[in-house]
């Protein structure tokens, strides 16, 4: 028993640790040569981001050129950035002078807390909507969470965004368009993602429900006696659960890409808007956290949907 | 699929019974949006005769009139040549990604499937290792190297496009390879290019038309995310995204303006997920 419960788990932290190895890997080695590649010299571009264009001289530029190894053979210079890496020391900011790993915790803070209210608030919307269409299939409420669903999944999370923007405060003024000095400004950025997320969802949702509902253990758990809410809970709940939550493990992909988009449309001061703002300064190695923190927030979240499925689904054990 | 299979099934098979004629119709739906999305895209810019860049300060944020059948925009550029323009732009680069996705993630996934060994498990950790990253974080770093170029969002897009194919394609092609029409067409000495033309390709193309669709509005909704975040194809180019981050401040003057790339946005993308669904809920 022991070890048919301890391999699968084994199993998947093992192909998941490998994945953010060789995820880590590529994005050190792209930015390395991201870094390599800035146009001009790079010691003068940095010295200007950091003194300012009129301080600049000769010898502040070669200060920061030895500071950062910029004159070193290219490959020496690579080997130096992965030990770095490994050392999970992620550098200083070329633009402020800070320490990467300082800036991003204090920003990965204001992003897991926007992803959060927007997972937690669609899971509200999304799967209650879905097993009440999918109790029913081709009932009112399936055809109207179809068309809603699909409606809403033509507009992109930046474009919901505006449109909520425009709607809810604009026009309404009900809530803050933009920033973070209120409580309530984490609601709109947190409603535009939980809307795209529900969309995707509640059809999972559905169909998993319709096929339980649909399914001949579920007619024998009504004809043995068992009330509507009984079976409900008993033998449709988890074993639509399966597929609604590896499902979430595609959702994921949504999060994060809305995440960066949505901090910065809504000046939310999380890592997306960071690495936009990185991006417009060319600030290789802010660039390079940013996106190294994403992919293993993003290796992290898969292993425990990964996990959650395992616990769910005794099938899978085996 | 015809209706009359459909309804002969027992009754506990059929999950979808009402759906599956709507289903029909918003395929066909989907199909004339994209119709008239690529036919705007591809007459538009000769139809409109204007310059998208070209502009007329006198004559900013005008209304819709005959010269300028939607208006213009605040530097008085034709917004219909502008709209033209930037839905060619965007289409272009959904179906140069979707194209040299296709081709090599398929190819990998028959031959991963068809050769097993080495060649697959090494497929396979390249594939997890792409797939660790999602596709706009891979655009947005290779955005870096060459700002405002149309070739990083192209190599980014068809960069994590490609796995999805292959995952595809290798999972169906496994499955079809131990089959035993296939089986028997081995034996009778059939090479590999015959098996599958005659035998894979018709079981996975459906399956990669679906893909297709989807792939190709991932496409086109990134290119405008990073237009309008600042970061993709810069002003003054015509991009959806970048059309809509310089018109949204003019929004309370004049909101037709805003509204035409996001209406042209949300058809395009509304579609080809009616296209591509369609196909999905059919297998």
């Amino acid at each position: 028993m022991n070890i048919q419960g301890i391999s699968p788990v084994a199993g998947v932290l093992g192909r998941r640790g490998l994945q953010a190895l060789l995820v880590a890997a590529l994005v050190g080695t792209l930015s390395f040569f991201l870094m390599r590649m800035l146009p001009g010299d790079a010691a003068y571009r940095i010295a200007a981001g950091r003194y300012g264009y009129d301080l600049v001289s000769a010898a502040a530029a070669e200060a920061v050129r030895v500071e950062l190894g910029l004159d070193q053979p290219w490959y020496l210079a690579l080997v130096g950035w992965w030990a770095q890496l490994a050392e999970f020391d992620l550098g200083t900011s070329l633009v402020t002078g800070h320490a990467i790993a300082d800036d991003i915790a204090h920003q990965l803070g204001h992003t897991l807390l926007l992803a959060f209210c927007a997972m937690a608030l669609s899971l509200l919307i999304g799967p209650a909507l879905g097993i009440l269409a999918g109790l029913r299939p081709g009932g009112a409420i399936d055809r109207i969470t179809l068309l809603g669903a699909t409606v809403l999944r033509a507009f992109p999370p930046f474009v919901l965004g505006i449109l909520l923007i425009l709607g809810l405060s604009v026009h309404l003024g009900y809530l803050p368009a933009a920033g973070h000095g209120e409580a309530t400004s984490v609601v709109l950025p947190a409603l535009t993602l939980a809307l795209g997320l529900a969309a995707g969802s509640c059809r999972i949702a559905r169909d998993a429900f319709s096929q339980v509902v649909n399914s001949p253990y579920y007619a024998f758990g009504r004809t043995k006696g068992l009330s509507d809410r009984q079976v409900l809970l008993r033998h449709g709940l988890r074993n639509a659960a399966v597929p609604i939550v590896a499902y979430l493990g595609m959702q994921m992909v949504f999060i994060i890409e809305g995440v960066v988009i949505l901090e910065t449309l809504f000046a939310w001061p999380g890592i997306g808007h960071a690495l936009i703002h990185a991006i417009f300064w060319r600030d290789v190695p802010m660039i390079q956290g940013c996106v190294l923190v994403f992919a293993l927030l993003f290796v992290t979240l898969n292993t425990l949907v990964d996990l959650a499925c395992l616990a769910l689904d005794p099938r899978r054990r085996h | 699929m015809n209706p009359a299979s459909e309804s002969s099934l027992p009754a506990a098979l059929s999950i979808q019974p009402k759906p599956v004629r709507a289903y029909f119709g918003s395929r066909s739906v989907g199909a004339a949006l994209l119709v008239l999305v690529a036919a705007f895209a591809l007459f538009g810019p000769t139809l409109s005769g204007s310059d998208p860049v070209a502009q007329d300060l006198e004559n900013f944020l005008a209304a819709p009139d005959a010269a300028n059948p939607l208006g213009t925009d605040h530097l008085g550029r034709s917004m219909l040549a502008r709209l033209a323009h930037a839905a060619q732009l965007s289409l272009w680069l959904a179906l140069l990604s979707v194209a040299s996705a296709l081709i090599p993630g398929a190819a990998l996934g028959i031959l991963a499937a068809w050769r097993g060994g080495w060649v697959e498990r090494v497929s396979v950790v390249i594939a997890d290792s792409v797939l660790a990253l999602p596709g706009l974080l891979l655009v947005l770093l290779l955005a870096t190297f060459a700002p405002g170029a149309f070739w990083p969002l192209y190599l980014g897009l068809s960069l994590s496009f490609w796995v999805e194919y292959f995952r595809v394609v290798r999972a169906r092609s496994h499955i079809l390879l131990a089959s035993p029409q296939i089986e028997s067409a081995r034996l009778l000495g059939f090479g590999p290019l015959y098996i599958v033309r005659r035998h894979l390709w018709p079981e996975l193309a459906p399956m990669l038309g679906t893909l297709m669709s989807f792939s190709a509005a991932t496409a086109v909704l990134a290119m405008a995310a990073l237009g309008f975040v600042g970061v993709g194809i810069r002003p003054p180019t015509p991009e959806l995204g970048v059309m809509m981050i310089e018109l949204l401040p003019y929004y309370q003057e004049a909101p037709w303006l805003i509204a035409a790339p996001i209406g042209l946005l949300t058809l395009t993308v509304l579609g080809l997920a009616l296209v591509g669904r369609d196909r999905s809920s059919m297998q």
